[in-house]
């Protein structure tokens, strides 16, 4: 019964802990299938965390903490479209200057509001996100087996989560079955079959990254109004690294965004629950080997050892009509 | 339907398309000069002329890709204006580009639907053009799979599939570029029979090429364009291959190359059975065998795209290939490590590329850095065993720079900042002063000025006349018969014939560029 | 033709995207109720008013330089080496590795064999991206990403096990034997009677570091392998017709990356703590990219926006006295507005001013 309890534990951290990166990494999904590559996943998501605090703080209302969120992390990724679609700007230097931007205007402004080195005030009540207890939960709870899962594992989560892996299926729908969709892996595949076809190139891609905004809002402020209960400095810590790291073990698909990013939560959830994992008295696997697993393992794909990870033909290009 | 220019007639006897003054440059070049032409509706109408006549740019700006600088578009009498594709789509215009406008790992029904449904939702839009390429399919034996990914399909499929477009467009004029260049000749069969199909229909279509035979085979009437101008518009009934070769190559003067005959060595250059994959897996290289001998000049003609870049880049060391090469009786390597460019300059094969801006040149290094660019171990160049000597290398520029007359003689100067023709000079001064056995030229004087142009001339004739053999690539028809002392010509990587210049001229070689070889039939 | 006169080019466009940058900073200044001009005066101060503010801005310029080189001889290659700090950090190991082998005797024979350390574990960290980058086209942008974080756990690894000192609480190592001391400002200066702070951790690594920008402006402008490097990254097509082989000019040119970066932990493992850290590159890996931008990827224009970058970071500190009410993240929105404007805005100040030259140039004739 105990092995099953911290089974059940640790499921339920890792989705906990998957839901930034999943939020994040469908905003990168949305972007780089548009053609438009993302390594700013990591400052917006930042940005959005902080205002959403900030925002939940005055305001008390964690909704209105996830708007402001949404505002700072489009406003970000408005930037980004500027430099890189419009003035066909190298779009991996925007990204590393949108990361940069966000670590110190967080900081910068923070300290100027609330004179506590960057962070924001603790949040509570209205401000922070409630758990949501979903139907028959308490009722269920006895039943063996499936019953557990259902009360400990499913419910019992903040709105956030719920809007997380709801994102899955509609992305995929979207993305799938939509004549929107069809364009948005179109541009970036090949941007001129889309110009041809009398679709505009630059309106595309510009959807794709208010996506893009607003879904690393929500993961920001997932990050400070739910997870957490307030902004740190740098609390996302490389969680938009991840999501990066996770589109592409996701080979640029939804569903599978979905695993990869609860695989890379679960690797969080065991480093944070079991540091050393001594594997039957042989040898210990170091806490930090399970931190840099996700990386390890991108990189592993992307040596194309396991599979190769092919992206989006057109990602990274600004579109310039030949001639 | 007789076709008189004027405006205002009634709808039904109007022209489909009609193109009045159209002018279009691109920076100093002009592409197309003062165009007018008319296409009769459900006519198939042929523009032929060499690379570079202006044909492409002249039905992109039809398709709303580029913007004229002048003149005006009547479709069906009606004025029209034509800012973008969108407009050249709903004006019922459909154009299959010569480098297809697909997405490889979509399906052939969404390459078909992209930017023609009929609502937010696929589905509907899917299962509408799924029953809609049925019927194409049957009318007009355009089958394809409408599930298959367009990578999987043969470059043949992919083609139907821009038609199919097209067609899911309901365009009345079909606009087809280069058609048949990536075809087999039962795929290009294939494709004719679609073609009559379409017009048997009442559309109408246009039909860019450089081949004779598809010109003969098809179309109602023809238009030749030379050099940005249109120059003739005539009934295919009342013309003949010779005829429009003539036209489309020109009574030109020839220009005066002071040239000895030959004197003619050993055998330096021997190709055996030559084929050449490229990295997309089509065969550009199909078999081929010749020979270059010291102190001769051997001219490859042909339209561009035929393989002749697919050969130079093989030869000067960054393609691979099967077959055999003997420079000197010793063979050289087709793949492998010693079969990179440094290899083959130390063999003593020079390398004047096609396309100097990018191959040929750094165009941010400065003269200097560029006259030694490939040749930058050569010991002549450097101080000791770390640093290059670049002042040595400067006033070697400088040297090389007097001799070949490159204007301005400043070494410093970035190679972007000199003219065409003076670019040229710093390649060939670079690869000439090598004194190699084998010279590769390609298109030695593409885009430059007539003056540099007998300057370039006199020194590749100087340097066969020292006894070197000299392999000469130019789709310029002129130049390979003032030049060379030998002509091959190549269509779809094969030789198609050997000439002798002085027993030959522009009609008979325009028909084996065309793929018509009279003393053996047609290809 | 040239679209614009050179000076334009190399001078004015830079020069811009300098201002922009500094007035969107002014801004930010301002929306925090804070006089911007006031920031400046204190941040020249803190950062030159003194010969311990000078000590401090050149310590910092000393990596900058380091990162900046790194990442600009990938750019010569046209590469994106954002692995600058995974790098440094593997050299810091290096470094530490070398330096608590032996108890040496003097810093004369230490230094070279901690360079050869810090340069060849760099080089070693940037060199599987570069393979894969050379052999199998995995994006060198990504992996490198990758790297930064499999380095920070591999080092935190480290630093709390096998090269853990027992003798401390944190996460790092034993000292450096006292024989691998490497001499200060204070110490270098004050036999010649110039007083200068005992506090700045200034040491001879600023002197390694010019010598690295005079070693690789030499090795771009000089030698066949520059040479073959720059033409690569001008033109892939060309080098390729010229027999430049583009796996060996890709895996070279990031070992050198990789190697400047590593040397990095010079200055601050050998010259400054006199022990290993976890986390003591601390982002200067990540700000050799605007140093590099601003630079514009030429070994002068790198110590030139190194230096300026050293006066922002010291400068910032300054602030913690002067302003408290700007943080020294202040720092980082003035470096990330510099990446922006010169580095993916560029065209938002260049295409204009093309425009407005071709214009006179056409009024003039």
């Amino acid at each position: 019964m105990d092995m099953l309890l911290q089974i059940m534990l640790t499921m339920d951290m890792s989705i906990r802990l998957s839901v930034a990166l999943l939020l994040a990494c469908l905003a990168g999904l949305f972007s780089e299938r548009a053609g438009v590559v993302d390594i700013g996943l990591e400052g917006k998501m930042l940005i959005a965390a902080f205002f959403a605090a900030a925002a939940s703080f005055e305001t008390g209302s964690a909704w209105l903490g996830i708007l402001a969120g949404c505002a700072a992390s489009l406003t970000f990724s408005m930037i980004h479209a500027v430099a890189s679609i419009t003035y066909r700007g190298n779009q991996l230097i925007s990204g590393v200057a949108v990361n940069f931007l966000a670590s110190g205007l967080t900081v910068v402004i923070g300290n100027a509001w609330y004179k506590k080195g960057g962070q924001t005030p603790t949040l509570s009540g209205d401000s922070r996100f409630y758990d949501i207890t979903l139907p028959f939960a308490d009722y269920l709870q006895n039943i063996p087996m499936p019953g557990p899962i259902y009360s400990e594992l499913l419910s019992g989560h903040k709105a956030i989560v719920y809007i997380a892996y709801a994102a899955v299926p509609l992305a995929w729908w979207v993305l799938y079955r939509t004549r929107f969709g069809l364009r948005l892996r179109a541009v970036g595949e090949n941007p001129a079959s889309v110009d041809t076809a009398g679709i505009s190139v630059v309106k595309m891609r510009y959807l794709a990254l208010v996506i893009a905004g607003i879904l690393c809002g929500i993961a920001g402020a997932y990050l400070s109004t739910a997870q957490a209960a307030g902004f740190g400095k740098e609390m996302t810590a490389g969680r938009g690294f991840i999501a990066l790291a996770a589109l592409i073990f996701a080979k640029w698909r939804p569903w599978q965004a979905m695993g990869a990013c609860l695989l890379f939560g679960f690797l969080e959830a065991i480093s944070n629950l079991y540091p050393n994992i001594n594997v039957f008295g042989l040898f210990t696997i170091p806490v930090q080997f399970t931190q840099a697993l996700p990386y390890i393992l991108t990189v592993v794909i992307l040596a194309g050892f396991v599979g190769k990870a092919i992206p989006p033909k057109a990602v990274g290009e600004p579109y310039v009509k030949e001639r | 339907m007789d076709g008189a220019n004027t405006a205002g007639r009634p709808e039904t006897g109007a022209p489909a398309i009609e193109l009045v003054g159209i002018s279009k440059a691109f920076g100093p070049v002009q592409a197309n000069k003062d165009i007018s032409i008319s296409v009769e509706r459900g006519a198939v109408h042929g523009i032929i002329g060499e690379n570079g006549a202006g044909k492409s740019t002249l039905m992109s700006i039809l398709y709303g890709f580029y913007k004229a600088d002048a003149g005006e578009i009547y479709i069906s009498g009606q004025k029209t204006e034509i800012p973008d594709s969108q407009a050249a789509i709903a004006a019922g215009i459909g154009m299959v580009f010569q480098h297809f406008k697909l997405i490889d790992n979509f399906s052939v029904l969404e390459n078909v639907v992209l930017g023609a449904e009929d609502g937010p939702m696929l589905k509907g839009s899917l299962v509408k053009a799924r029953k809609t390429l049925t019927s194409l399919a049957e009318e007009y034996e355009l089958d394809v799979d409408p599930d298959a990914l367009i990578e999987d399909l043969s470059v043949g499929h992919q083609q139907r599939v821009e038609i199919l477009k097209a067609l899911y467009r309901q365009a009345d004029i079909l606009i087809l570029d280069e058609p048949t260049g990536v075809l087999t000749p039962a795929e290009a069969d294939h494709l004719f029979r679609i073609l009559r199909n379409l017009k048997a229909e009442g559309k109408t279509i246009i039909l860019i090429t450089h081949k004779l035979r598809e010109i003969m085979d098809i179309t109602d009437t023809v238009s030749v364009m030379r050099r940005g101008e249109m120059m003739s518009t005539v009934k295919t009934s009342e013309t003949s291959p010779e005829d429009l070769a003539e036209r489309m190559v020109g009574r030109k003067v020839l220009l005066s190359v002071d040239k000895k005959p030959p004197t003619i060595g050993d055998t330096v250059l021997k190709i055996d059975n030559l084929r050449v994959v490229d990295d997309v897996g089509v065969e550009r290289v199909k078999g081929i065998s010749l020979e270059v001998r010291a102190g001769e000049i051997l001219g490859i003609a042909g339209v561009s795209g035929n393989g002749q870049s697919q050969l130079l880049s093989v030869l000067g060391g960054y393609m691979n290939a099967t077959g055999s090469i003997t420079l000197n009786g010793q063979a050289i390597d087709l793949s492998g490590k010693n079969s990179d460019g440094q290899s083959r300059r130390a063999r003593g094969i020079a390398h004047v590329p096609e396309d100097r801006q990018s191959e040929g040149l750094v165009m941010d290094f400065m003269a200097w850095e560029n006259i030694v660019f490939g040749y930058h171990h050569d010991l002549a160049y450097q101080k000791n065993r770390l640093l290059m000597d670049n002042a040595a290398i400067r006033a070697d520029t400088e040297a090389k720079m007097e001799r070949f007359d490159v204007r301005p003689p400043h070494p410093r100067l970035q190679a972007k900042n000199f003219s065409g023709g003076n670019q040229q000079k710093i390649v060939l001064a670079r690869e000439i002063e090598r004194n190699p056995d084998l010279l590769l030229v390609g298109q030695p004087t593409r885009g430059v000025d007539i003056g540099a142009i007998e300057f370039i001339h006199q020194q590749i004739v100087e340097l066969r006349d020292q006894g070197k053999a000299i392999l000469l690539v130019s789709v310029e028809l002129e130049e390979i018969m003032s030049l060379a002392d030998r002509i091959a010509v190549m269509f779809d990587g094969h030789i198609m014939g050997e000439r002798d210049p002085a027993k030959t001229d522009e009609r008979d070689l325009g028909l084996l560029m065309a793929g018509v070889n009279e003393q053996q039939g047609a290809a | 033709m040239d679209k614009m006169p050179r000076w334009a080019d190399i001078i004015l466009v830079p020069f811009i995207n300098l201002v922009l940058a500094f007035f969107v900073a002014g801004l930010v200044v301002l929306a925090i109720g804070q006089n911007p001009f006031d920031m400046i005066y204190f941040m020249i101060k803190g950062a030159l008013g003194s010969t311990s503010g000078i000590g401090f801005t050149l310590y910092y310029a000393t990596n900058y330089m380091f990162a900046g080189l790194a990442v600009a001889i990938a750019f010569h290659a046209r590469m994106f080496n954002i692995g600058g700090e995974g790098q440094a950090g593997i050299g810091g190991i290096g470094v530490t590795l070398v330096l608590l082998a032996v108890d040496w005797p003097h810093w004369t024979i230490a230094l070279p064999a901690a360079i050869i350390g810090g340069a060849i574990f760099g080089a070693a960290w940037a060199a599987i991206p570069a393979y894969l980058q050379a052999k199998r086209g995995s994006h060198i942008v990504v992996t490198t990403i990758m790297f930064n974080f499999i380095a920070a756990a591999l080092l935190g690894y480290l630093l709390n096990g096998i090269l853990k000192s027992p003798l401390s609480q944190n996460a790092e190592s034993l000292g450096f034997p006292p024989g691998a001391h490497l001499p200060t400002a204070h110490e270098v200066l004050a036999p010649l009677g110039i007083a200068f702070s005992k506090s700045a951790p200034l040491n001879i690594s600023f002197l390694l570091a010019l010598f690295c920008a005079w070693g690789l402006w030499m090795l771009l402008w000089r030698t066949r392998l520059g040479y073959e490097i720059r033409a690569f990254g001008h033109n892939e097509k060309a080098a390729t017709y010229a027999g430049i082989s583009a796996v060996r000019v890709t895996i070279i040119a990031m070992l050198i990356s990789g190697a400047l970066a590593g040397m990095l932990a010079i200055n601050v493992v050998m010259g400054e703590q006199e022990r290993l850290i976890a986390g003591f590159v601390e982002g200067a890996g990540f700000v050799g990219i605007a140093v590099a931008l601003m630079g514009r990827s030429h070994p002068f224009g790198i110590v030139l926006a190194a230096l300026l970058f050293g006066m922002l970071t010291q400068g910032g500190f300054e602030l913690l006295w002067e302003m408290p009410a700007i943080s020294k993240e202040m720092v980082l929105v003035i470096q990330a507005l510099i990446i922006l404007f010169t580095g993916a805005l560029d065209n938002m100040v260049r295409e204009p001013l093309e425009r407005l030259f071709i214009r006179m140039r056409k009024a003039q004739s």
